[in-house]
């Protein structure tokens, strides 16, 4: 620890000193309107952002942890991104159409775009990532291009999706890290995953890799064959690794770093730095993964398979006080499956509210009534063991249910113990949270539909919760052309789930990302702080 | 009568054992009055969240959910004493029976139970104590093992040593001689003559487990249902720059409660071993 410190203070003085002079003049005072003072971007600079844990690799086809996709996501690129609202947006497709009957997707692809060892880039490649390498290394993307019919270049800058049934969720599916393109030309013929380029990853994204020292840094640089012209504006970009969460604040207080991003910085903290004048703070850019936490409940063990138990523990905590207790603010809560930030949420839906009398009502209907101690039954709660935010939870939701009569007792576990756990149905309920991935279809129904009950799959319908109703409207909405159709297949979904409670919703998470103020253009997009960063630009002194 | 007197006087010259015994003494009726005191359960969130101390109704604050400091404490109180006594109790009998069979007996026993008992020694107390914990997952029972298996040794080496000298004595050699028993011999004749050495470290024993207790807690190995001062403390170090007492108080109630421990146990040794006494003095 002190050997990295020590390195990395010899690094912070250096980029210190580069800074040194724009630190010391004036800078635009803070009430002149972004407009005004917006100068125009230009080249230079270096960035640094906190990354955590280090990636155990670059290559983004490989492994899609979060810091990998932060810091890959500089490095390769999908063929399209997506804005706040999820609407595609170009990335390295230029245009894009889809045909009427919601079947063929042709996409036209920037010309001109080189790969970082110098190699042309061309719907080659596309045809290479999509039909060979991800549907082996990537189940996310495996699943989405198995409904294509085919996949074909007619030329060299064009690429032609032909699904076998419609699936509108398919145009947000090519996201950087759902879907990065990945060079034909050093993977075609190999083993992917031992292939030795995985080590010195190759892109066309606006960074390349120059250096990773590992436990210390990764160093990106300009890639200056860049197929936009004039960008990327900055120099470098250094991802820090800094394992202590103290030192990370430290470093983000002090200016050592510029961003932070994700679980960087605990929740406890958040509030303190938000009044650090240098930063600037947000919880935007998280609407592609949109995660949505909850208690995950073992629908195998009485009483918990009966809805009106769990809606007994719905009525029975009080969310927002873990919103802004335990959380200290940092989130939404939950009225349903859906994050409001995704597409198809019903937002007639009232989320529950909590009101004991109605909890015991129910307990008392189902038969549970309290015995001299006041319990009326006693279930088992096993909280993530995701660090103490998710252990205080567990502590409050143990108080909080006792008021009905619901005794809980609390498990300890780590973390492989706890995926083997819930993943093999032996549990009765866990706290988790999932991506939503911008589309129901992507990332809400693999929760709740039959199908996807599988023993041994984390992520999966663990509950084994089944109601064919539930199961038919998803695999129809995922299907449907029309718009308007679609949205009410998806409305009525999430009433018959708001009623069954087949988890108990507790928040839309938000994670708190700073952002040294001297840069510009940081976070525009739903993909946020995985994007490929070509057009932020340092501030003028 | 009168040897008891003596020991209370020799005791009592010791003023910071009286010190120690005080506030051992105000600990233990902490412990068993904290159900009448606070009656509500300390996990219960009583009051606003972050309260400092002196609130109404929070003598010493609450917590980050609103628990009660001042509650916590209390029953902390119980869980620390529990585990401390209940673990040294354990380790004090695998401790000192196998040191009196190696001291006793000698020859093959003895090295046998020598290099079993340096098995233990060589793995660090805290790191076999966690190990331990973690495989067996967090319970009462689980820490109590944990803690009596990583401190028997010392005592082991102990008992050995104080039945190696006692065992050439003349009053044993009599005793084989008429054909007492080596059961017999063990319990009554060296035991009682060794049992200061072992009363004043056993003393000590429950300071330490109080602290490795304590310890694991503060890792997030403590028992889940159980408050204790050490998962308090580990709770409330997030937000220490926000809300110092909701680490402070409990800190403080560790600090004086193996401090008190460790003081008794010097009084002790002053009281057993009078002439030592004198001598230091």
């Amino acid at each position: 620890m002190s050997f990295i410190s020590y390195r990395f203070r010899h690094l912070a003085a250096a980029s210190l000193l580069a800074l040194a002079v724009p630190a010391l003049s004036p800078s635009v005072p803070s009430f002149v309107s972004p407009a005004l003072a917006a100068d125009t971007p230009a080249r230079g600079g270096t960035m640094n952002i906190i990354v955590q844990p280090e990636p155990p690799m670059l290559q983004l086809g490989l492994n899609q942890q979060g810091p990998t996709q932060t810091v890959a996501g500089k490095i390769y690129q999908g063929l399209l991104t997506y804005d706040e609202k999820l609407d595609p947006l170009p990335s390295l497709a230029k245009s894009w159409t889809v045909s009427e009957d919601g079947l063929t997707y042709t996409f036209k692809l920037h010309e001109n775009v080189k790969w970082h060892d110098g190699k042309p880039f061309t719907s080659k490649d596309v045809i290479f990532s999509t039909t060979k390498f991800l549907p082996e290394v990537h189940s996310r993307a495996r699943a989405n291009f198995a409904r294509c019919e085919s996949i074909t270049a007619p030329d060299d800058n064009t690429v032609v999706f032909k699904l076998k049934e419609p699936f509108p969720a398919f145009i947000r599916a090519f996201e950087v890290a759902s879907a990065p393109i990945i060079p034909a030309h050093l993977y075609e013929g190999t083993d992917y995953r031992n292939n030795p380029a995985n080590a010195t990853p190759i892109g066309t994204g606006p960074f390349k890799l120059k250096e990773w020292v590992k436990g210390s840094y990764i160093h990106l640089v300009r890639n200056e064959d860049y197929y936009k012209p004039g960008l990327p504006y900055l120099d470098n970009i250094y991802f820090r690794v800094i394992p202590d969460a103290a030192s990370r604040a430290l470093a983000l207080e002090s200016g050592q770093v510029d961003q932070s991003q994700y679980n960087d910085i605990e929740p406890f903290d958040v509030a303190r730095l938000k009044e650090v004048k240098s930063l600037n703070f947000t919880t935007k850019g998280y609407e592609f993964i949109a995660p949505v936490s909850w208690l995950e409940i073992n629908h195998r063990v009485k009483p918990l398979d009966d809805k009106r138990f769990r809606q007994a523990i719905m009525y029975a905590i009080d969310r927002e006080f873990i919103r802004d207790k335990i959380w200290f603010g940092l989130g939404k809560v939950a009225s349903g499956p859906f994050n409001s930030s995704t597409k198809h949420f019903d937002s007639s839906i009232v989320p529950y509210a909590k009101n004991v009398d109605k909890a015991k009502a129910l307990l008392d209907e189902m038969g549970l009534k309290p015995d001299a101690k006041g319990v009326r039954a006693t279930v088992k709660l096993m909280p993530m063991p995701y660090g103490e935010t998710w252990q205080r939870l567990g502590e409050y939701l143990k108080q909080s249910l006792k008021q009905v009569g619901i005794n809980v007792v609390l498990e300890s576990t780590d973390v492989a113990g706890w995926v083997q756990r819930v993943s093999n149905w032996d549990y009765e309920i866990t706290t988790n949270f999932t991506y939503q991935y911008g589309d129901p279809a992507l990332g809400v129904s693999r929760t709740y539909v039959s199908d996807n009950i599988r023993k041994g799959v984390m992520f999966s319908n663990t509950m084994g919760y089944s109601n064919p109703k539930v199961d038919e409207l998803f695999t129809a909405a995922a299907k449907e052309n029309d718009a308007a159709k679609r949205q009410a297949m998806y409305s009525e979904v999430q009433k018959i789930l708001v009623d069954d409670v087949p988890v108990v919703w507790l928040l839309e998470m938000q994670f708190p990302t700073f952002v040294s103020k001297k840069f510009n253009n940081v976070i525009t997009t739903g993909v946020g702080v995985n994007e490929s960063y070509d057009s932020v630009y340092l501030s003028k002194p | 009568m009168k040897t008891s007197s003596g020991f209370w006087v020799a005791y009592a010259r010791n003023k910071g054992a009286v010190f120690g015994l005080a506030i051992v003494a105000v600990v233990v009726l902490m412990a068993l009055f904290s159900g009448v005191v606070f009656p509500e359960s300390p996990w219960e969130m009583v009051n606003a969240p972050f309260l400092p101390p002196m609130s109404d109704g929070a003598l010493l604050g609450t917590d980050t959910l609103g628990r009660d400091i001042a509650a916590g404490i209390a029953h902390g109180a119980r869980m620390s004493l529990w585990i401390g006594l209940v673990s040294t109790g354990v380790a004090l009998l695998i401790g000192v029976s196998l040191g009196a069979m190696a001291g006793f007996f000698g020859g093959v026993v003895d090295d046998a139970i020598m290099r079993f008992t340096e098995l233990f020694q060589t793995i660090p107390n805290f790191v076999l104590a966690v190990v331990l914990v973690a495989i067996f997952t967090p319970s009462s029972t689980s820490i109590i093992a944990a803690i009596a298996i990583v401190s028997w040794p010392p005592l082991a080496r102990l008992a050995r040593g104080e039945f190696l000298s006692l065992r050439s004595r003349e009053f044993v050699q009599a005793a084989i001689t008429t054909g007492q028993s080596n059961l017999t011999i063990i319990v009554r004749q060296i035991l009682p003559n060794s049992l200061s050495p072992i009363i004043v470290s056993a003393s000590l024993m429950v300071a330490t487990a109080i602290l490795l207790e304590s310890s694991l807690s503060f890792l997030g190995l403590g028992d889940p249902n159980q408050m204790s001062w050490g998962y308090m403390v580990g709770a409330a170090r997030t937000v220490i720059r926000q809300a110092w007492w909701m680490s402070f108080f409990p800190g403080l109630a560790i600090l004086l409660t193996v401090l008190s421990l460790n003081l008794i146990g010097e009084g002790l040794n002053d009281a057993l071993n009078p002439k030592l006494a004198r001598k230091g003095r």
